[in-house]
Order: structure tokens, then sequence, then C-alpha cells
């Protein structure tokens, strides 16, 4: 895991090439006007705003991040299908249930990653990250995270937990290296 | 021809999408669960659309408009987000989940 990226006046690399790419999309254009803008925007805007944050882990393996965000979308389209089959079906037939995945990961952008893959896909809501940060004393870690998830329709809890580990979780630990 | 055959099934598809999102709304039978269908069918329906957007307006002369993605991503950020304040502030005020809800007691009091 790396905290510090490698140039000090380019602390998010991968934020900047965001907001480049948004203006570029925003204006719908690539002017050579709009591109020194988005330029300047992609470099200034994280370099004011990176001091009011907390340091996050830097993507360490970009190419391996694009095939999650590839794989995320799939089982977006999958998990869709999936849920209007289980809203048109009767809804008695459903079985809710509460279920804490235990997370290896530490620092909150990759857990907010992992629990946004985790509501977008199979019939899974994540509701909390326990324990909660506020209830701690200052300053300490916890041990062990856990994600707090709503399913709609439960079959098996063992296999569920087992393949938002290795399906969203690993892959993230990969891309941080953390 | 083609273009016009693709802007009508994408419409369709996430016009779908869209209403069954809204059926879960009503017909699920508590918070929690209603929370699943606008987390996830109406943010795919909304994204067919804009993509069906996208294709219509490339066709009909007015050059290529790249907005739609832009929308399309901030959707997909922000839909998980406020599922996820939606269902936070449920916890906290306590509703009552659907008999039968397994793993209540994985619920902390916050």
């Amino acid at each position: 895991m790396r905290l510090q990226a490698r140039f000090r006046w380019l602390p998010t690399p991968f934020r900047s090439l965001f907001l480049f790419m948004v203006w570029l999309l925003l204006n719908n254009s690539v002017s050579v006007g709009h591109l020194v803008l988005a330029t300047i925007f992609a470099i200034f805007i994280p370099l004011l705003s990176f001091s009011l944050r907390e340091p996050q882990p830097l993507i360490l393996r970009p190419g391996l991040a694009l095939k999650q965000l590839l794989i995320v979308l799939y089982d977006i389209i999958v998990a869709n299908l999936q849920v209007a089959l289980l809203i048109l079906g009767p809804s008695k037939n459903l079985r809710p249930a509460f279920i804490k995945v235990p997370i290896d990961l530490t620092h909150d952008m990759p857990i907010t990653i992992l629990a946004s893959s985790v509501s977008l896909t199979p019939g899974t809501v994540s509701a909390e990250v326990y324990p909660i940060a506020e209830s701690l004393p200052e300053g300490e870690e916890p041990t062990q995270r856990y994600l707090l998830i709503h399913v709609l329709d439960l079959k098996d809890e063992e296999a569920l937990i087992k393949q938002i580990k290795q399906r969203y979780e690993a892959p993230l630990k990969e891309i941080f290296q953390c | 021809m083609i273009s016009e055959w693709v802007v009508s099934i994408l419409l369709l598809f996430g016009g779908t999408f869209i209403l069954i999102g809204s059926i879960g709304l009503i017909k699920l039978p508590d918070f929690f669960m209603r929370l699943h269908g606008p987390t996830k069918a109406t943010t795919l329906g909304m994204a067919s659309m804009l993509i069906a957007a996208m294709v219509y307006f490339v066709n009909s002369g007015h050059g290529l408009s790249v907005r739609e993605i832009l929308i399309t991503i901030f959707l997909l950020i922000t839909a998980p987000i406020s599922g996820y304040m939606l269902i936070k502030s449920a916890i906290h005020h306590k509703l009552k989940a659907k008999e039968g809800t397994k793993g209540l007691d994985n619920v902390e009091d916050d």
C-alpha cells in the first residue's frame, strides 16, 4: 500500500486523469483551449483539495482496476436480471437476511468501493461498516471490520460471503496492494 | 434503420427496468427489501436510456454528444451512496423488517 504519490505536485494521479476526462466530456470538445483548461484543473484541483482529505491508498495496478470495473459492469447487468425476476416473482418466497461479511480492507476509499460494488450487484445492499468509527476511542484502529449487508433472497450465506470476498474484495486488495 | 432498432431496443430495455424497479417499490413487504429496486434496476434502466439518447443524437445529425456517459458514471457512483444513507437511517430509526428476516441480531444499535 502506498499513500504518497511519486510526484508531490501530482498527489492523486488517477483523480487528476478523471478530472481531465470529466472536463472534456462536460464540454464535449477536444479543442486546444479546453485541453489546456482541463490540464490546469486536473493539476490544481487535487493540489488544493489534497490537504483537506485523509490520504487514501493509491491505485497501484491500473490494468487490474480496469478489468475489475468491467467485471462489476457485467455483474450489474446480470444482477439486474436476477433482481427483476425476484421482484416479479411471488414476494412471500423471498428470504431476506442481514449478514455480516468480515473484510480485510483498512482504508475508507477501498471500503467505499467495495460497499458500492456490493450495493450495485447480486441482490445485496450494503448497510453499515462495523465497528462504527465514531464509537471507537480516538485514534484507535479496530482489529476486524465487518460489512453489514442486506440480502433480498439468501440461499447460502457461506457461499455469498465467499463470492463477495473473492470476486470483489480480493481484486481490490490487489489494486491497492493492501 | 439499424440505429432506430438499437434506440428502440435500448429504450424498451431501460423502460422495462425502471418499471420493474418501481413495481418493486410498491410490491415488496418491507423498507429494506424495497431499497433493492431503486439501487439496482433503476440505475441500469437510466443507463440504457441515456445510451439510447446518445445513439439517437449521433444519428440525427447533431454530432457526437458524450455528456450522457458522464451522467451514467455519476449515477453509478451516487446510487449506492444514497442507498447506503437510506438504509443507515432506516437502521437508526429501527424500522421493522419483514418477519422471518434472518440475521437481525447482526444489526447493532448505533
